[in-house]
């Protein structure tokens, strides 16, 4: 069965963003002044072929640990769902 | 008998034949090692130059840590042999695991391109060994990411085990504790943002980068 997994990847707290600091301050620029916390991460999808969801989602997350991410800075959400049929 | 410098090379990296260059003129043997070598026997230091291994794609370092080579670089380190990775081969070594933290962006988002003094921490590295503490150097740093980072208590662990090597005079890029270069535990694996290979010769404005390279030959041949 096919899976579609959609990794988010975003910086740790306390780990320096400095595109989410720079977009933050740009956007009073256009009239935002009500905005804070701008954090700018990956979005990375993929299909996998696997027996079930849950296989499906323990390698993506062995994927993130080992290469998608960098533990050290970056922290990662995995979403899991069966591909449909075109 | 001369020392002899295996220098590892990606698809990308451009500042090996640089440390070529210098391991010569200082009197040392240095070789290119490709990327899909896994045989570092005949070499008694191993270092990973600059560039942008593998396109740098995903994040520094991330693909180029799981070339053939690092498996063979990553048991020379274990093995105790002296390492040295420099700008991007400090990143590919921080992502391989055989140094601790990462290096982020740098703080202000600008490439950063000059020459800047760094202070030397320690003079137990393979870089630094025979080298006083305190003594400044002019090197040119050349990078994006820069930023040395890492939690609290992995920094508390570098202070305790007297893995800093070289501090910014006046830190260019954000880095937490004006880092510019930590080494291993052992103090065998070294990486480092500023390039001492480009600051070899007088010419060049700076001669200062030998005096590390020249610390790492005298190790390699010990």
């Amino acid at each position: 069965m096919e899976f579609e997994a959609q990794v988010e990847v975003t910086h740790l707290p306390g780990v320096l963003d400095p595109q989410g600091t720079t977009v933050e301050r740009a956007l009073p620029a256009l009239g935002f002044t009500n905005v804070s916390h701008v954090r700018i991460g990956k979005s990375i999808r993929l299909v996998v072929d696997a027996p079930d969801a849950a296989t499906a989602r323990t390698q993506v997350e062995e994927m993130c640990n080992r290469i998608l991410a960098n533990p050290v800075i970056e922290a990662f959400t995995v979403t899991v769902h069966e591909r449909e049929r075109a | 008998m001369a020392a002899r410098v295996g220098v590892v090379v990606f698809p990308g990296t451009n500042c090996e034949h640089d440390v070529v260059w210098v391991v010569e003129q200082l009197g040392g043997d240095a070789d290119l090692v490709w990327h899909s070598d896994t045989d570092l026997s005949a070499f008694d230091a191993v270092v990973v130059p600059g560039g942008f291994a593998h396109g740098d794609y995903l994040r520094t370092g991330a693909i180029a840590r799981f070339s053939p080579v690092m498996g063979a670089v990553g048991a020379f380190a274990a093995g105790g042999g002296p390492v040295v990775g420099i700008c991007n081969g400090f990143q590919v070594l921080t992502e391989a695991g055989l140094l601790p933290g990462a290096l982020q962006k740098n703080a202000g988002l600008k490439f950063r391109c000059e020459t800047v003094a760094c202070r030397v921490a320690t003079d137990r590295s393979s870089l630094t060994h025979g080298v006083a503490v305190g003594t400044e150097l002019a090197l040119p740093i050349n990078h994006f990411e820069g930023n040395y980072t890492c939690d609290a208590e992995t920094l508390a662990r570098l202070h305790d085990l007297d893995q800093v090597v070289l501090r910014y005079v006046d830190n260019p890029n954000g880095s937490v504790d004006d880092i510019a270069g930590v080494c291993s535990e052992a103090g065998n694996v070294v990486g480092l943002m500023p390039h001492p290979e480009r600051a070899a010769e007088a010419i060049l404005g700076s001669a200062d980068g030998a005096v590390l390279l020249r610390a790492l030959l005298t190790r390699a041949a010990a």
